[in-house]
């Protein structure tokens, strides 16, 4: 009986989002406020029904409910709570029913917290939110249902994925998810607007909070994913250009461009057509995102099961949301008023700039990862996987990288190139002294090395260089200066945290990719191994017993200079009910650097030993320091009374032109 | 002119669309490409050994005897979900399994070979990726059959699981005659 109650609150919850749809949309057109009002107790109402079925999803798996389809295929009734939860999203229908109730909880949210909008923007807003519903409601009821039952239930479930029982990867979707979905309110605020055929800063200043919390949402969900992949898959990689991964790094450099662009719609009135584009196409990505792992159109390790019938339902969606979009876009878009003019050097040009790299790097991306079989088929031999993506993501990254620190320093409209690159002066010289310190600790190791820690510190000292600039640190008394420092804007403090964060991630990515240490060997116990300076024994192999899986572990002493430093203890775990092995690493990190091993198969060549992988990852935590950085900065910038409190009323036309918005 | 850039986005939009949707609704399988050197001989190549092993991998050794070709390299992660399913065909075959090891180092592929089990009779290393696309291959894993006469019968252009084994491969085997 409560499978049904579940399924029934989804179809009143299509049949909703089928109503908000039209209503309010008709309202906006007539002028009538109450049918544009209706838009937001629709939301609300869609919002509650999806998780009613989301809850009764959840009690199923919770009470291993094993006369439905979704429990017996992805629970087991002695598995651990926290992953018969997670199970909820750990398969195809559960993550759609949690990808659509995010999307929801969107849509209750700009009903709620959006009484500063003008009123016939957001009745369209959530109309356009409501259509996107629709089609995912429909898209679940028709070939996804999660409540499907079986008419003989087995005694037992058949377990979940051995590899997503891990904490890190159990909340991975969530996050993700929160930044997909979160994009959706940006791709409704543009559609909004091409209806409407108006873009002003006031609009910008709507669409910059949603964007921000969308992009944080999924820098955290990126970074989990690539931390679990770090320490569950064992092949001390943090990224190996997987569709899937690819499917989650093109919404991020789509909806990080967004985020710059919008500040110039904000602040300069200009950029608007961009813009609007960018929103259609980052919220279109990651709907590529969700879905291109469940299409069929790529294969990849960590994808759903496949079903065309479904591929085809998701590429019509997709077509209609993003077709529908872009002829709107090819319709209204021309007659958008062209806004402030600005120099190639200015703050403008330089957010340009940003956009022009980070639209390159993504369709870099795009190409790399659906493309392989087109570029082969005109003649174009380009190699797919890391070398493709090495090749063409790092030379894009190195402009980035330098326009990045000077960016910021930059003025609106005219800015004077050589005074911002002297006011860097600090940030040469943290450059030179760190090229210099990188030299002299490892000048045998790869000359690549020094350039990108050169970047990195530039990055870093450059963003606090336009703090201290604007606080003018050192030309007036230190009271001034922190009186300034105080009376900041928080998004000041968030930009200078995430340009950092950008900083710290590069040096992280460049530790563990050229002075990493690797040691492969067969071991036995009692064998002892040199690693970057450490000496790693192996005391002893021995099975363990865990709740849901048989191991052989190995117990390794880590020394240096003859004092214990750790010990390390990974598995090579056998789960049941599947029968999957699945390895368990042991790390030990110092926030310096990451000793990591792995123990494998017995080796057939030598009784009692087994082959072991030990790896010294120097600065690898600062990839995921550096994520959680940036994560701080928007989360900052999002607390900012500007935009908490949201925009002020649409700028009057006439009022003494001098007047600024800001 | 202006009106036409605002038209570009859908109109590239639409070849997108119309290109990945022929596939899903031709209901054909898209790791299933069709190579056009299928039926045709292999292409002639030679490829060095790993250092430290014997035999690297020619055009000569692919005539004789069915044979399965399998590209593969360590960076490749779909390869190392494949491995297994390698390692259980080498024993339930019966027929030689050739690795191409592409766009590797040496070292690498070592390690990969020793962690997830080596099913390969020999292993040329196609180290600039040049045989790989000869043989038609846009990337790793794939794997071809070959038969007696040295002609390609088949490609799958995606990791091959149990299934693909049990349905595919094996019948294949059969009906070509390996022994």
């Amino acid at each position: 009986m409560i499978p049904e109650l579940g399924q029934f609150a989804l179809v009143l919850a299509a049949l909703v989002a089928l109503v908000q749809s039209i209503v309010p949309l008709v309202g906006a057109a007539r002028a009538n406020a109450r049918w544009m009002a209706f838009g937001s107790s629709a939301a609300i109402a869609q919002c509650a029904l999806i998780v009613v079925a989301f809850l009764t999803l959840a009690y199923a798996h919770i009470v291993s409910d094993f006369s439905v389809q979704n429990v017996v295929e992805n629970s087991f009734a002695a598995m651990p709570l926290l992953y018969k939860i997670t199970g909820v999203w750990g398969n195809h229908e559960g993550s759609m029913l949690l990808w659509v109730m995010i999307l929801a909880f969107y849509g209750m949210l700009i009903g709620v917290f959006g009484s500063n909008l003008p009123r016939g923007l957001k009745a369209r807003v959530l109309a356009v939110q409501g259509m996107v519903g629709l089609g995912f409601l429909t898209f679940i009821l028709a070939t996804s249902d999660p409540f499907a039952r079986l008419a003989d239930a087995p005694p037992d479930g058949q377990g979940l994925n051995p590899l997503l029982q891990d904490p890190g990867l159990a909340f991975h979707p969530p996050f993700l998810y929160l930044g997909y979905v979160g994009f959706s309110v940006a791709f409704s605020f543009a559609v909004a607007a091409l209806i409407e055929g108006r873009v002003d800063p006031a609009w910008a200043r709507w669409v910059r909070p949603w964007t921000l919390a969308a992009w944080s949402a999924l820098t955290l969900g990126v970074a989990m994913g690539s931390w679990w992949a770090y320490y569950t898959l064992g092949w001390g990689g943090w990224w190996s250009w997987d569709p899937v991964e690819n499917a989650s790094l093109m919404p991020w450099l789509a909806g990080t461009a967004l985020l710059h662009s919008a500040i110039v719609v904000e602040k300069r009135d200009a950029l608007k057509s961009w813009t609007i584009l960018l929103a259609i196409l980052t919220f279109s990505l990651s709907l590529v995102g969700t879905f291109l792992v469940r299409s069929g159109l790529t294969t990849s390790v960590h994808s759903f099961a496949l079903d065309p019938e479904r591929g085809i339902f998701v590429l019509g969606l997709l077509a209609a949301a993003t077709g529908g979009a872009l002829t709107l876009y090819a319709i209204r878009a021309p007659s958008l008023k062209v806004g402030g003019l600005f120099q190639p050097i200015s703050r403008e040009g330089a957010l340009v700039l940003n956009n022009l790299l980070l639209s390159t790097m993504c369709a870099t991306v795009f190409i790399g990862t659906l493309f392989p079989t087109f570029l082969s088929a005109i003649g174009v031999t380009v190699s797919v996987g890391p070398p493709y993506f090495n090749s063409t993501f790092l030379p894009l990254s190195i402009p980035m990288v330098a326009a990045l620190g000077v960016g910021p320093l930059l003025a609106w409209k005219r800015a004077d190139l050589g005074g911002a690159l002297a006011r860097l002066k600090f940030a040469a010289l943290a450059m030179a002294v760190v090229v210099a310190g990188v030299y002299a600790i490892n000048h045998r190791g790869p000359l690549l090395a020094l350039p990108a820690m050169a970047g990195a510190i530039w990055l870093i000292v450059s963003a606090i260089t336009e703090i201290a600039a604007r606080i003018r640190l050192g030309q007036i008394p230190l009271a001034h200066s922190l009186t300034r420092a105080a009376a900041l804007p928080r998004s000041a403090w968030g930009t200078m945290l995430a340009h950092a964060g950008v900083g710290v991630m590069i040096a992280g990515m460049t530790g563990t990719a050229l002075w990493t240490v690797e040691r492969i060997q067969a071991m036995a116990p009692g064998d002892s191994v040199e690693l970057a300076g450490y000496q790693v024994h192996l005391d002893s192999v021995g099975p363990v017993k865990g709740p849901n899986y048989d191991a052989e572990r190995g117990i390794f002493t880590v020394t240096r200079n003859g004092k214990v430093v750790t010990t390390l203890t990974p598995e090579r775990r056998t789960v049941h009910p599947q029968e999957q092995a699945v390895t368990n690493i042991g790390i030990h990190t110092d926030f310096l650097a990451d000793i990591y091993a792995v123990i494998g198969e017995p080796d057939p060549g030598r009784p009692g030993a087994y082959v072991t992988r030990l790896y010294h990852h120097p600065l690898v935590p600062w990839i995921w320091v550096g994520a959680v950085i940036m994560v701080l900065g928007g989360i900052l910038s999002l607390s900012d009374r500007r935009l908490r409190v949201g925009a002020p009323t649409r700028r009057p036309v006439h009022i003494h032109g001098a007047v600024s918005a800001e | 002119m202006r009106r036409l850039i605002f038209i570009l986005p859908i109109l590239v939009f639409v070849g997108l669309v119309a290109y990945f949707a022929t596939p899903l609704l031709n209901q054909t399988d898209p790791t299933l490409i069709p190579s056009p050197l299928i039926d045709k001989p292999v292409p002639t190549f030679d490829l060095p050994p790993l250092p430290g092993h014997q035999k690297g991998l020619n055009s000569a050794d692919l005539k004789g005897q069915v044979q399965i070709v399998n590209i593969f390299a360590s960076w490749c992660i779909p390869c190392r979900a494949e491995a297994p399913v390698l390692m259980g065909l080498a024993k339930t075959a019966h027929v030689p399994i050739r690795g191409i090891n592409q766009k590797d180092k040496p070292e690498d592929a070592e390690a990969y070979l020793r962690e997830l089990g080596d099913p390969y009779t020999s292993i040329g290393m196609d180290a600039d990726r040049r045989v790989s696309i000869d043989w038609g291959a846009y990337g790793a894993p794939e794997t071809f059959i070959v038969d007696a006469e040295g002609r390609i019968r088949f490609k799958q252009a995606a990791p091959l699981t149990q299934a693909d084994v049990r349905d595919t491969i094996l019948p294949l085997l059969a009906k070509l005659g390996a022994k």
